[in-house]
């Protein structure tokens, strides 16, 4: 009722409204013009002005004045640097560690210095027997044939750098995580004040810290470190709180009631009881890792996601697809990793003997003893040239690519036709009149739209937390180009949920069927979201209606999990009534199991739009003119960091905006169903 | 509280509760600093969106007693358990343990008066999920900074005590519903406190396991001698256990007595509520329905003790031809028992009521 009337009121103003340029119905004026201006000399002072002390220059053997701040930061990005370079020199082999502490003269002399890198079959081993120990032959057969994988598919050495990244990222965030998850358990002040920030970080799109990360550390391994780290310790915080939030109050007293001190408390109960939360959020930071890597290459990281970025820049689709697998791969052996080491209970053995006790390792150091003999074996054989044995050089292992290439062009020649007049039409018919819809509406109706809802679903407060949100936005230059973002995510989001909510319904009513369709969901999950551009690209070269699929498909996981979910949730005794009642299944879906499920279904579509929004915003990666393409532009631009940041921070506000709407919405929805 | 300051201590009194209130809310304070520490109104307190957890306890609890407070849920029983182990601060009023002033405590005073001198049991007995049994009931021993070895072997005595014999390095998730509030109970008693708080520990246990644990409840006691508060929401679990029983409603304790004292002599409707339907055989000791001793009549060979609980030797009585002489810890003879008397028990009471 009160929506339809909404609606009435909207298409009102969205008619009489007149198109000029100096009604401000029509638009509002540009007054945060300056917002990246600030921001950019607010950098600038940090950087080059603000309390400039004298230091030691080495090299010039002279005192030179610079500011605080830079040295700082860039003492923590060489102390990354460093630790980054030392794990991957582990792997890899190489000299720079060691180069930190000896003069190059004396490492030229002493060539045994050089680290060398461990054999290939040395690391399969090794994750093998990680596998197992974590959960078994199943994993251990996935983690050895995956990481072989990535050896004889040629992409090592950009596989070990990625891992070697993300090795590094991922403690950094989980300690930060950690801390800042106790500190906001302990303190409600603290947690108030980190909920709007972890969603405006969470939020933010990738691209955004980029240049701001760049400005303050410079570019490379290290900035690319520092961008994923704000980017992946939001999860960690959260899970954490909600794993110490979610330890029973009887098991806090009992360690009280124990004597226990406040340190003991938290660290012999709390944590300890909390450990599957909080290796989920490690888990989850892991993912967000993976998912930096693309990203973190725009400034200098090295590894997969920089040659993956090339090979998608030169459309080279075969290449594209082999990086991208390695990705995935990685991503699905680390993720069951952890979830495999989060869901690992300890088991108490009274008396092992040594042997028993360090078998894992025993068995590692052998077999990396037969892996050097293997590697010293393979030297004999493989004479001149590569030692296949020992260490496969990039892009001279086996390749399909040329296969998938032209399998590509058949399949091109083949379909063309089709695919070509599906694009167009859906270009022509479908996303140019809404784009146009889009752009021709006066700003007052976006407010009486987004306001009215917001006052509706949640009173006054809403209406002005989503207006505000949205006037912040509608204040810069950037209005049309959020319209058009706006207008991307909304279709992948309509068809998306129809899709997920179709989809889910009918699996959820068998549970063999949602089983299947939840572990379909969490493995696509695990997919970093810029692998989803490359088959579309495939399909329809480098146009909005790749970037639109991509989103679809990418933004269907959440809304079909949450409607099984929300489905499976229906109480059983409910199913039973209805059935005593004589309802047919379509009656049982339309009258019990639907209303019951929708807050929950609801919260499936917030995430939803979240997935959208990044999918679109990534589209600027192949060329989109939305939001994200503007950010991107930004990173090659002089000034770029101050616009970066606040388009990125527009991005951030429009998920919140429609984040506080469905979340008010859910839980007054739950509240009145007497559910949760 | 320099307001309670004239108050007597009590020498004899282990746990000494004057006027405790805990109200939830902010302006509690405030507005029962306008009271005069009697009951308040808790309807004004609701009123100004205040929650009247414990309203005015005054009790003490004895070396070596049982006390088992008892109400339904909301009555406020788990609270008053609580501020007295001050798991959460009391609003006002005055709490000494062994002499001590509770609420004056610094917070490493009450962690030693914990380590030393208090045991709890939960209800949902609050085992760590990831330490064995054995490391469970050593843990406040190790929180105390006792050796490994010293608190393995403490805790290796626990065990045995509870009869958790070669269960020692399962995990609480191995364990049945009862094995888990043994441990409870062992690592409660794990550093020998002197006071044993239980809340609710059978409540979540079924019927048949519920009694048994009773028995292992009464056992340990015998052979401890703790000074014990237990919550309960079970009449006749506190009935059974109880030296006296104080019966909350609404935060207020409505009488605070002996089980025969509560069953015979309830002091408000609310109690007689609990105490129709209980069979006083149960309850009744031969002690209060003994005659004096008369002379001429004739007595039986059977001797009963006058603390003796009547249901427990009835059937001997009754099957005796004469009355039955009754003794005291010493064994001399106080009183005897008629069997009219012990008939008027059994069924007695039936026939007074109107219905049928």
């Amino acid at each position: 009722m009160q929506f339809g009337l909404l609606a009435i009121i909207f298409l009102f103003s969205y008619h009489f409204v007149p198109h000029s340029e100096s009604s401000y119905f029509w638009r509002l004026p540009p007054l945060l013009k300056e917002l990246p201006g600030w921001i950019n000399t607010l950098l600038d002072n940090l950087m080059f002005k603000w309390m400039a002390v004298d230091v030691w220059d080495p090299v010039w053997k002279e005192y030179e004045q610079r500011p605080v701040f830079r040295i700082i930061t860039r003492a923590i990005g060489s102390g990354i640097l460093f630790v980054i370079i030392f794990v991957r020199e582990l792997f890899l082999g190489g000299a720079q560690t060691i180069g930190a502490f000896f003069s190059d003269a004396f490492l030229d002399a002493n060539e045994w210095l050089y680290w060398p890198a461990l054999p290939w079959t040395a690391i399969v081993a090794g994750a093998a027997i990680l596998g197992y120990q974590l959960q078994g032959v199943r994993l251990a057969l996935l983690a050895g044939i995956g990481v072989a994988y990535l050896c004889i598919f040629g992409q090592w050495q950009p596989s070990l750098e990625t891992l070697s990244f993300v090795l590094v990222c991922a403690p950094i965030c989980f300690f930060f995580g950690l801390g800042f998850g106790i500190w906001g358990y302990m303190n409600k002040t603290v947690e108030a004040a980190l909920q709007p920030l972890l969603n405006t970080m969470q939020t933010m799109p990738h691209f955004s810290y980029l240049i701001p990360v760049m400005v303050l550390f410079g570019v490379g391994d290290h900035a690319g470190a520092v961008a994923t780290i704000i980017f992946a310790t939001p999860p960690m915080i959260r899970l954490t709180i909600l794993g110490l939030k979610k330890v029973s109050p009887d098991i806090v007293d009992a360690g009280s009631m124990s004597g226990c001190t406040k340190s003991q408390l938290l660290f012999k109960v709390l944590i300890p009881t909390a450990r599957t939360d909080i290796l989920i959020g490690v888990n989850q930071v892991i993912m967000q890792c993976l998912a930096m890597t693309v990203v973190a290459a725009f400034i200098g990281a090295k590894g997969l996601g920089s040659d993956l970025k090339i090979a998608l820049n030169s459309l080279e689709i075969g290449k594209a697809s082999e990086i991208g697998l390695s990705v995935v791969l990685i991503a699905v052996i680390l993720d069951k990793y952890s979830l495999a080491w989060a869901n690992k209970q300890k088991d108490y053995f009274s008396d092992l003997t040594f042997i028993q006790k360090y078998k894992p390792y025993i068995g590692f150091i052998l077999l990396t003893l037969v892996a050097i003999l293997l590697s010293y074996l393979g030297a004999l054989y493989f004479k001149d040239g590569i030692n296949y044995l020992y260490y496969v050089p990039v892009e001279k292992g086996f390749t399909i690519s040329p296969f998938i290439d032209a399998g590509i062009d058949w399949f091109w020649e083949a379909f063309f036709p089709y695919l070509n007049a599906f694009n167009v039409w859906l270009i022509e018919s479908v996303l140019v009149p809404m784009r146009e819809a889009y752009l021709g509406m006066p700003v007052i109706s976006t407010f009486i739209l987004v306001m009215g809802a917001g006052y509706i679903v949640g009173g006054v407060r809403s209406a002005v937390i989503v207006g505000g949100l949205i006037l912040f936005i509608a204040l810069s230059e950037y209005w049309d180009r959020a319209l058009i973002t706006a207008y991307m995510a909304t279709f992948a989001v309509l068809i998306s949920a129809v899709l997920g909510i179709v989809v889910g319904s009918i699996c959820a009513q068998n549970q063999f069927a949602s089983k299947t369709i939840l572990s379909v969901c969490d493995f696509f999950q695990t997919f970093p979201s810029f692998i989803y551009l490359i088959p579309v690209i495939l399909l329809f070269g480098i146009t909005d209606t790749s970037v639109m699929i991509a989103a679809i498909v990418y933004a269907v996981i959440p809304a079909t999990r949450y409607t099984v979910e929300g489905l499976n949730s229906v109480p059983v005794s409910l199913h039973e009534a209805g059935t005593m009642s004589g309802v047919s299944r379509l009656q049982r879906w339309v009258n019990i199991e639907l209303p019951l499920a929708v807050p929950h279904i609801m919260l499936g579509i917030n995430q939803t739009v979240v997935f959208a929004l990044v999918m679109v915003i990534f589209g600027a990666l192949i060329g989109t003119i939305d939001l994200g393409q503007l950010i991107m532009a930004s990173l090659s631009k002089k000034g770029g960091a101050g616009i970066g940041f606040t388009l990125g921070i527009f991005v951030a506000f429009m998920c919140l905006a429609v984040d506080n709407l469905i979340q008010t919405w859910a839980k007054e929805r739950k509240k009145a169903l007497g559910i949760d | 509280m320099a307001s309670n300051e004239h108050l007597p201590t009590d020498p004899q009194a282990v746990i000494q509760c004057d006027s405790v209130f805990k109200i939830f809310g902010d302006k509690a304070k405030e507005m029962l600093a306008e009271t005069q520490g009697s009951i308040v109104d808790a309807k004004a307190f609701q009123e100004a969106g205040c929650i009247v957890g414990v309203n005015n306890a005054s009790f003490n609890v004895t070396r070596g007693e049982k006390l088992i407070i008892m109400g339904l849920s909301g009555s406020g029983k788990s609270t008053l358990l609580r501020c007295i182990s001050r798991l959460t601060d009391a609003t006002a009023g005055r709490i000494l343990i062994e002499g001590q002033d509770l609420l004056a405590m610094t917070d490493k005073q009450l962690i030693e008066l914990r380590r030393e001198t208090m045991g709890m049991v939960f209800q949902s007995f609050a085992l760590l999920p990831h330490k064995t049994v054995l490391e469970n009931i050593a843990f406040p021993l190790q929180v105390k900074g006792v050796s490994t070895q010293d608190s393995v072997k403490k805790a290796m005595d626990m065990v045995e005590l509870v009869g958790l014999q070669g269960r020692e390095n399962y995990f609480p998730r191995e364990l049945s519903g009862g094995q888990q509030q043994r441990v409870g109970i062992a690592r409660s008693l794990a550093v020998e406190p002197d006071i044993w708080f239980l809340d609710e520990p059978f409540s979540a246990l079924d019927p048949l396991i519920r009694k048994e644990m009773q028995d292992e409840f009464l056992r340990l006691q015998s052979v401890l001698n703790k000074t014990i508060l237990f919550v309960t929401h079970d009449f006749d679990e506190a009935l059974r256990l109880a030296d006296r029983i104080a019966i909350m409603k609404d935060g207020v304790i409505e009488q605070l007595d002996t089980p025969a004292n509560i069953v015979l002599n309830p002091a408000t409707e609310y109690v007689k509520k609990f105490t129709e339907d209980v069979p006083r055989e149960k309850v009744l000791r031969i002690e209060s329905v003994m005659d004096p001793v008369n002379s001429s009549e004739a007595l039986s060979d059977l001797k009963v003790s006058k603390d003796a609980i009547i249901e427990t030797v009835a059937e001997a009585v009754l099957s005796e031809q004469h009355p039955v002489p009754v003794a005291d810890e010493n064994n001399e003879v106080v009183g005897v028992l008629h069997q009219s008397k012990v008939i008027h028990v059994l069924f007695g009471k039936k026939a007074d009521e109107p219905h049928q």
